[in-house]
């Protein structure tokens, strides 16, 4: 039951070569994907040639420009940058993909039983919704990390933190796809050849919902990754992590540029713009995808 | 009457969400095992050598000055009350200066930095869109805005971070931080003024390059949709002027639309802007934040962020008013 199937009967390339054809048309996408995979690169072989003890402090001599030794120098607390910059790429990817993943998990349950069911669950999520758009998520992840005791916060716990409030846009968009796919014909032949509730949501509708679903992971982990970043760069951050929004954070703190150490912030600004813009160029290239009426001509 | 009942329910609808922003700051707060009294005394008994008893009683008639021993519903209560009189409290740190003061001392520096940033950014990027969707205009002066929907995704802080070291560190052009130079005395004088303005060149790029991007990309979407439409066509066949089109049927058909994409764009450009003060060390709201988080100053913490949500909500209810004057199609039912 997917569209999917008339288009594979008329495919004559092969499927990777059409692949190819695409990403080369939707530049965004192809782009974002070749940064991406660069970043992914340079974090699993770091992984596997630094030590990632030396991102963490007194483990290399201190404030040392960019050299052969250390291609990006050292910084005031003796961390190497260049295993910070491995770690923190790795650390950062794991926020994203964790709170991501949860929250787009939540946005497309509470989306499918808002508008598949609708009556007065769909009111209170949808009013749930509407009330807390207009808080900047932001400023209540501020409180919530610093409420929490310094030593709680980990890795783990600002994913956490990211999660709790991001779970609003892929509701909504969920919500308003699957209210349009309720109507159409294929589900109302299913439902009168007496498919099940759930047989509908998981055969029928979910499977033509993934290209939104998609795009609302790789929206998520672009909010988790900046959320996550905006509190490190506030000092709300696990601290002892190389997180690479700590980096940034207490490069300001010790007045870096002051000291002309500029290549201790400059380091991790860097990646994080690698990651950040080739994130929102998936997920512009994405949108292009699911989206037909935006989509370029040949 | 009509009016009058919409104009009540947006009032009704801003006082839930001011409700719920500060039922958010205080129960979690309070949720958490961290006793943020105990913790400032901790740190300050941390500095000097101390007696544990006395840090209990001092922590003990601290509570009870501040009502803090007594039942949660009372406490809640009386918080309400007093976020209504946009009373949040004394600032653990200097104490007895209370929340609402220092967020009055460093607004000013707040909204001028967000006012100038985002004016300039939203004039050059929704002209920079228009341009890129007019089929007429000259190549050059179309791609001209590619390298702004770049920058989209990199924020404003990150900007500054470049910025700082690009022109503030190589070229030495501007200062690196700060309000003003050190030393200058602030005064109503034409140098002063000079040296606060080159002070403030860093922040307000490192913002206004950070947003741009959006708005050429909204404006040009639209300024594409608008194109096929029948009444575009018309006034082409009409012979009305290549400029007349473009202003009083692209710029004025987008710009409804636009000024909704500012009011819900309102959180995410106070929060940048918020940050890229605390990079630049000015004496804005942002710094007042980022030096509280760093001292534990809990109350100073939960009245800026519950202050910017009460400031951004009334001026988002505000912005829907503004519509039907914009667009004389919504005439408020």
């Amino acid at each position: 039951m997917t569209i999917t199937a008339t288009s594979d009967q008329m495919q004559s390339p092969s499927r990777i070569r059409r692949v190819f054809r695409y990403l080369r048309r939707n530049k965004s996408l192809g782009f974002g994907l070749i940064i991406l995979l660069a970043l992914v690169l340079f974090t699993l072989v770091g992984l596997m040639v630094i030590d990632p003890k030396d991102a963490y402090p007194l483990s290399a001599p201190t404030r040392r420009a960019p050299s052969w030794a250390y291609p990006f120098g050292t910084d005031f607390f003796g961390r190497d940058l260049l295993a910070v910059m491995v770690v923190g790429m790795w650390q950062t990817a794991f926020i994203g993909v964790v709170a991501g993943g949860v929250g787009t998990f939540i946005g497309v349950v509470l989306g499918f039983t808002s508008a598949y069911f609708g009556g007065w669950i769909d009111s209170v999520i949808r009013v749930v919704c509407q009330i807390l758009t207009p808080i900047p998520v932001l400023l209540i992840q501020v409180v919530v990390a610093g409420s929490l005791d310094k030593r709680d916060v980990t890795i783990f716990t600002m994913a956490l933190i990211v999660v709790m409030l991001a779970w609003m846009a892929p509701t909504l968009v969920i919500r308003s796809q699957v209210l349009t796919m309720k109507e159409r014909s294929f589900v109302s032949v299913a439902k009168l050849s007496g498919v099940s509730d759930m047989g509908i949501i998981f055969k029928e509708i979910l499977p033509n919902l993934m290209p939104f679903v998609a795009a609302a992971f790789v929206g998520q982990i672009f909010l988790a990754v900046f959320a996550s970043f905006y509190l490190a760069v506030l000092g709300l951050g696990p601290l002892r992590e190389p997180l690479l929004g700590n980096i940034i954070w207490l490069a300001q703190a010790q007045g870096a540029f002051f000291n002309g150490w500029w290549w201790w912030p400059v380091a991790p600004s860097v990646g994080m713009i690698l990651i950040l813009g080739s994130l929102a160029l998936i997920n512009m290239g994405l949108d292009e995808l699911s989206n037909p009426r935006i989509r370029k001509s040949e | 009457m009509a009016t009058l009942l919409l104009i009540a329910r947006r009032f009704g609808f801003l006082f839930v969400v001011i409700w719920a922003a500060s039922t958010i700051t205080f129960f979690i707060p309070r949720l958490s095992s961290v006793n943020p009294v105990r913790e400032r005394f901790a740190e300050l008994a941390r500095l000097g050598g101390y007696n544990p008893d006395d840090l209990e009683r001092i922590v003990a008639s601290f509570s009870k000055q501040f009502g803090l021993d007594r039942p949660l519903w009372d406490q809640y209560v009386d918080y309400l009350g007093s976020v209504l009189r946009l009373d949040f409290g004394y600032s653990l740190n200097r104490y007895p200066v209370t929340v609402t003061e220092l967020i009055m001392q460093s607004l000013p520096w707040t909204i001028g930095l967000l006012l100038v940033s985002t004016l300039i950014a939203f004039l050059i990027g929704n002209l920079l869109g228009a341009i890129a969707a007019w089929p007429r205009a000259p190549g050059w002066a179309r791609s001209f805005s590619t390298p702004f929907v770049l920058f989209m995704g990199v924020p404003p802080v990150l900007m500054g971070v470049l910025l700082l070291f690009f022109v503030g560190f190589r070229l030495k052009l501007l200062p690196l931080g700060g309000a003003y130079s050190i030393g200058l005395v602030p005064e109503w004088s034409w140098p002063f003024a000079m040296d606060l303005l080159r002070h403030q060149v860093l922040p307000a790029l490192a913002l206004i390059l950070g947003s741009i991007g959006s708005w050429v990309l909204t404006m040009r979407g639209m300024g594409i949709t608008i194109q096929g439409e029948d009444y575009v066509n018309f006034a082409e066949h009409k012979g009305l002027r290549g400029w007349r089109i473009f202003k009083d049927y692209y710029l004025r058909n987008a710009l409804l639309p636009q000024v909704t994409g500012f009011a819900l764009a309102l959180g995410t450009v106070v929060t940048s802007a918020i940050i890229v003060e605390g990079l630049f060390a000015l004496p804005g709201v942002g710094t007042v934040l980022i030096n509280a988080i760093r001292a534990n100053d809990f109350p100073v913490i939960y009245g800026i962020v519950l202050f910017i949500t009460i400031a951004i909500a009334t001026i988002m209810t505000l912005m829907e008013f503004l519509y039907p004057l914009l667009d004389p199609r919504i005439k408020n039912q």
